[in-house]
C-alpha cells in the first residue's frame, strides 16, 4: 500500500475508534470474582419493630444482650468504659420527646431494649472522616474496624448514645476460653457497635436478638409490603427514638 | 604533578569506599540468606489460589476480600480455577493454616513486619 497522508489518517481513524471500545472489552475481564451467599436472605430496607409489651424487663433484656454480647465477643466492663450492643433503659431516656407527666406508671417503669438505630439519615456516617461507618444499600450501617482511626466523631453524631468506645484492650475483659471462634474479638481504639448481625443474615440466619426473642422482636424488609414487619406496623401503634433528629430509625418499638 | 595532601585524601577515599562496601563484603563472607521454612497444612495440597500467587498477592488479596466483604455484602470468592470460597480470614484462611506460628508468622517475623490481623481476628490456636 502507498504510503501517503490519505492511508495515515485512515489508519488513525481506526485506532481511534478501537480507543472507544477498549476499556469496555478490558473491563468486562477484570470483574470481581465474588458474588453473594446463595443462603444470604436480601431485603431491600432492613428493619426491626420490638414489641415492649412481651419484652420489658431488665432480666430479658439482659438475656439478649448477653447472647448478642457473646457471639460478637463484645467485653464486659464496668462504669463509663463499657462496650454495649443492645442494652437497656427507661422510657424518659428512651423516648424523651414522647414523654409526659401522666404518661402510664406500668409504661414509665418499663425497661426498652435499645441497639444501634440503622438510621436512613445516620449522622455518624456523615460524620465519620475515613468512611470506616457506612450505610449498607440495604439500610444496615455497618462499621469496618480496619478503617476506624478512633477519632469518636461518630458517637458525637448519634444521637442514641449507640456507639461505645474500646478505652483498653477489650480482650482484658473476656474469658478467652468462651470466645466465638468465628467472629473477631473487638480492637483497643476503635468504635464499636450493634451490626444488625449481617455476618448472620449473610448465611441466611435472623439476628441472635430476634431468634432469642421467642417472637417479641420482628424483623424483615421494610420496603416489601407483605413483609412480617410491615404487617406489624400496621396492625400496631409504634413510634421511633426522637424523631426531631430527623434520623429516621429503622427500628419501631410497639408500646 | 604533585597532589597536595594526596597521602590523605587517597587513604581516606580507600576508607571510605572500604566503609560503604563493607556490608556486601561481610554478606558475600557470612552464610547465604535462606527462605523460612514453612509448615504446610495437614491433608491440605491447594490453597485457594496457585503458591506463587499467594506468595506474592496474599495481602492484595485479603485487601480486597475485606472490602468485598463488609463494603459489598458479597462473601463468597471464585478462585481462578473456578472453585468457591467463603471469603472469612478466620473461618476459611485459618481453618487450613491452622497453625499461625509455624506458618503466617516464620515469614512475618522474617521480613520484619508486623501485620494487626490478629489484634481482631482469632488465631486457631485460641488465645492465651
Amino acid at each position: 500500500m502507498k504510503n501517503n497522508r490519505r492511508t495515515f489518517i485512515k489508519l488513525a481513524g481506526i485506532a481511534a475508534a478501537g480507543l472507544a471500545v477498549a476499556p469496555k472489552a478490558m473491563a468486562s475481564g477484570s470483574a470481581a470474582p465474588v458474588k453473594t451467599n446463595p443462603e444470604a436472605v436480601h431485603a431491600e430496607h432492613w428493619a426491626m419493630v420490638i414489641d415492649t409489651t412481651k419484652l420489658h424487663t431488665e432480666e430479658e433484656i439482659a438475656e439478649l444482650a448477653g447472647i448478642c454480647h457473646s457471639i460478637h465477643n463484645v467485653p464486659n466492663i464496668e462504669g463509663k468504659k463499657e462496650v454495649k450492643w443492645l442494652w437497656a433503659d427507661e422510657y424518659g431516656h428512651t423516648f424523651p420527646e414522647q414523654e409526659n407527666p401522666h404518661l402510664s406508671e406500668e409504661v414509665h417503669h418499663r425497661s426498652f431494649p435499645l441497639l444501634c438505630n440503622h438510621c436512613e439519615n445516620p449522622p455518624c456516617v456523615r460524620v465519620c472522616p475515613t468512611k470506616a461507618t457506612y450505610k449498607r444499600p440495604d439500610g444496615i450501617v455497618a462499621m469496618d474496624y480496619h478503617r476506624c482511626i478512633g477519632c469518636r466523631y461518630c458517637m458525637a453524631g448519634c444521637p442514641y448514645g449507640s456507639r461505645s468506645f474500646n478505652w483498653g484492650e477489650p480482650r482484658l475483659h473476656m474469658d478467652l476460653a468462651k470466645l466465638n471462634p468465628e467472629f473477631p474479638t473487638r480492637m483497643r481504639g476503635v468504635v464499636e457497635k450493634c451490626n444488625f448481625c449481617v455476618e448472620r443474615l449473610a448465611v441466611g440466619k435472623m439476628p441472635a436478638c430476634v431468634e432469642a426473642s421467642h417472637g417479641a422482636i420482628v424483623f424483615g424488609d421494610l420496603s416489601d409490603p407483605d413483609s412480617d414487619v410491615r404487617k406489624v406496623l400496621r396492625e400496631k401503634f409504634t413510634i421511633r427514638r426522637k424523631p426531631t433528629a430527623g434520623t429516621e430509625p429503622s427500628v419501631y418499638y410497639i408500646i | 604533578m604533585k597532589m597536595q595532601n594526596g597521602f590523605a585524601i587517597i587513604a581516606g577515599l580507600i576508607i571510605f569506599i572500604g566503609m560503604i562496601t563493607a556490608p556486601f563484603a561481610v554478606g558475600t563472607m557470612t552464610k547465604e540468606y535462606k527462605q523460612p521454612e514453612l509448615k504446610m497444612p495437614v491433608g491440605e495440597k491447594e490453597c485457594i489460589e496457585s503458591k506463587e500467587f499467594m506468595r506474592t498477592e496474599h495481602m492484595q488479596l485479603l485487601n480486597d476480600w475485606r472490602d468485598w466483604a463488609l463494603r459489598d455484602g458479597k462473601r463468597v470468592y471464585t478462585n481462578h480455577a473456578g472453585k468457591e470460597f467463603v471469603i472469612s480470614l478466620q473461618n476459611t484462611c485459618m481453618k487450613c493454616h491452622n497453625n499461625k506460628a509455624d506458618f503466617c508468622d516464620k515469614c512475618h517475623t522474617d521480613a520484619g513486619v508486623s501485620p494487626y490481623c490478629w489484634d481482631c481476628h482469632i488465631q486457631p490456636e485460641g488465645l492465651k
